[in-house]
């Protein structure tokens, strides 16, 4: 306890001391009581972070493997009585989680090439090449964002029943989920403000290197912004595994359903341990997601979090 | 908005710089960069076309039908009549209208006194970890990268009335319980918050961190200068430091409970005997569970209720916040 105590403010001396002092400062820390007050509360946080925020997800990991008698008997056992790795199997292949699995990849890719297609080059032609009316669409795109999104579910349903000019449903094909996500006001200015802060210099150096649009677009703006892309491909693809309500109303087709919205239907007519299973493998592939791109997620827009519905 | 991306967007910190010294050049350049792309015109509207496409397809224009659907009656198949104010009539007088009201305002009223000071108690406790503060912010981040239909599933298993439950297990450790959970009119909206606010304050308990990590030390300094003491320093500088991050995220919280619908909807289906019944499911009842064809012109006369006095109530609360906002 005192050894790392004296490590830290010893280390924090060596920077500009401003820089890393938070609510207590040098000279609290020193105190023992405010350490230890500290560390107490530290421990306290960190024991209930982990019970409340991994805790269900170890449960559900556990129950995947368990058989259902157990979980049913003692849910909070630490260990079962056997383990069932059959539960998984039988989730992927007789429940046909595999096929659900597959269309949700599938939209969620989907919607990935929708948005960064959409966000990019809308990016691209309003901070980049500014037309004059650039400003106008700027405040349209931005306008939508005042609209809460419960306006645009029935319309927005209307449109896919009947799309002007198709003169055929899209009820049940994967468009009805992939093009409407391109309309995200959100995406379109981040990458607006990302562009917005590259050297104009280096635009210019290609123009007089004589890059058309195309080009530069292409071999200078979309290598430069591949931080920014990323942000909004993560995003993309965790929005579009989450989303439950649209997919739900446009994809009725069970065959065409992604585990979202199929998962709840299940639940009704599959053993619990298979269906604990099913679950667990659909939380697999976000969870990887953010073990991999954590940074992305705790530095950047905890957004996602913050605006609901 | 611009509040929250900051977090999101590059550094702003080398562009003030730019700016002051390259004022000048920066324009005539610009000017430059115009006249060049008069020239290329049409090659812009290419590069425009998928914005225009998605959103006059699905935003803008759904957002102009709903203003007119919601005077007309329509049901796909004959063009759409004219009814006057009927539609908002018709929610108006549905004796559904009032429960839904005072449901979504009673959820959004557990929701502030649940969801709002436990992420920013966090954060604040947070912000003073020195060592592994990556481990915190993960662990607190979780929930919310656990799919909502996962997570609103697992938790009505969690949430079984039965002693052998999850929750009520765990509950008689202390003795307490069983509670009934979601089977009880009192205790289901209750248990619906909970969730919500499990699986919504890990991406506020971030917003708050990166808030946090920006203010400035010299305040603290000054406020020991004057003899403040921890809690004080808490008091009289970390709130007042974050107070237009907590202003944005209250009303981005009040507009995303008025919309809820996931939790009640997966969770208790609005039973038992409507105590969980939102407007929004409302709004999904009307034009999606109706048996007869759906009322597309009530369910957008009511959304655009909601969305009219979410309005007002946001225009209200920036007018009354302004003096308290730091930006």
């Amino acid at each position: 306890m005192t050894g790392t105590a004296h490590a830290a403010p010893a280390r924090r001396r060596e920077k500009p001391q401003a820089e890393d002092r938070g609510i207590l400062s040098v000279a609290d820390w020193r105190r023992r009581r405010v350490r230890v007050t500290t560390r107490i509360t530290h421990l306290i946080l960190l024991i209930s972070l982990i019970v409340v925020g991994l805790g269900p997800i170890l449960w559900l990991a556990k129950s995947a493997i368990t058989p259902t008698q157990d979980t049913l008997r003692q849910p909070l056992a630490l260990w079962p009585n056997g383990i069932d790795w059959g539960n998984i199997a039988e989730a992927w292949t007789r429940v046909e989680i595999d096929r659900y699995f597959l269309n949700t990849v599938i939209i969620a890719l989907g919607v990935w090439f929708v948005q960064i297609l959409v966000a990019t080059t809308a990016g691209y032609a309003l901070s980049v090449l500014r037309p004059r009316y650039g400003k106008v669409i700027v405040g349209l795109v931005l306008a939508t964002m005042f609209v809460p999104t419960i306006v645009l579910l029935v319309p927005l349903y209307l449109t896919i029943v009947q799309p002007p000019l198709l003169g055929q449903s899209l009820i049940n094909t994967f468009w009805a989920v992939w093009l409407p996500a391109g309309a995200n006001a959100f995406n379109v200015l981040l990458v607006m403000r990302f562009f917005d802060s590259l050297p104009r210099e280096v635009f210019e150096a290609a123009r007089m290197d004589g890059a058309g649009p195309y080009r530069l677009f292409w071999s200078i703006v979309v290598p430069m912004s591949r931080p920014i892309i990323g942000v909004v491909s993560v995003f993309a693809v965790i929005a579009a595994w989450k989303d439950f309500l649209w997919p739900l109303l446009v994809l009725k087709d069970p065959a065409m359903q992604p585990l979202s919205v199929r998962l709840p239907q299940l639940q009704q007519f599959i053993e619990l341990d298979v269906f604990l299973a099913a679950l667990a493998i659909s939380t697999v592939i976000p969870i990887a997601l953010f073990l991999v791109f954590q940074r992305l997620f705790l530095n950047g827009a905890g957004l996602g979090g913050a605006v609901k519905g | 908005m611009t509040q929250l991306t900051p977090t999101t967007a590059p550094p702003p910190v080398p562009e003030t710089i730019d700016t002051i010294e390259a004022a000048t050049p920066a324009r005539r350049h610009r000017r430059g960069v115009r006249g060049w792309v008069r020239g290329d015109g049409p090659h812009i509207l290419v590069f425009l076309l998928p914005l225009l496409f998605s959103f006059v397809l699905f935003s803008w224009k759904p957002i102009v039908d709903a203003a007119i659907m919601a005077f007309q009656q329509t049901n796909l198949i004959a063009p759409a009549e004219w009814v006057g104010w009927d539609n908002f009539a018709t929610v108006l007088n549905d004796p559904l209208l009032g429960k839904a009201v005072a449901n979504t305002l009673w959820f959004a009223v557990l929701a502030l006194l649940l969801g709002y000071p436990i992420p920013l108690v966090v954060a604040v406790l947070m912000s003073e970890v020195r060592r592994a503060r990556g481990l915190y912010s993960a662990l607190a981040y979780l929930p919310v990268i656990v799919p909502p239909v996962v997570g609103a599933l697992l938790w009505k298993f969690f949430y079984d009335a039965s002693p052998n439950g999850v929750f009520n297990t765990i509950a008689g450790w202390f003795g307490a319980g069983p509670f009934p959970w979601l089977q009880d009119q009192a205790t289901a909206m209750p248990s619906i918050v909970l969730f919500a606010t499990w699986s919504a304050a890990g991406g506020t308990i971030i917003i708050y961190l990166a808030a946090l990590v920006g203010v400035a030390p010299e305040l603290y300094d000054a406020a020991e200068v004057d003899g403040a003491g921890v809690w004080r320093k808490v008091w009289h500088v970390t709130l007042p430091q974050l107070r237009g991050v907590l202003l944005i995220t209250f009303i981005l919280q009040i507009i995303g409970t008025a919309q809820v619908f996931l939790e009640p909807f997966l969770l208790t289906a609005g039973g038992p005997a409507n105590s969980t019944t939102t407007v929004l499911m409302l709004i999904y009842k009307y034009a999606f569970q109706n048996s007869l064809g759906g009322d597309y012109g009530a369910a957008t006369a009511l959304s655009l209720m909601l969305a009219i006095v979410l309005a007002i109530f946001s225009a209200i609360y920036f007018r009354l916040t302004k003096s308290w906002s730091t930006s």
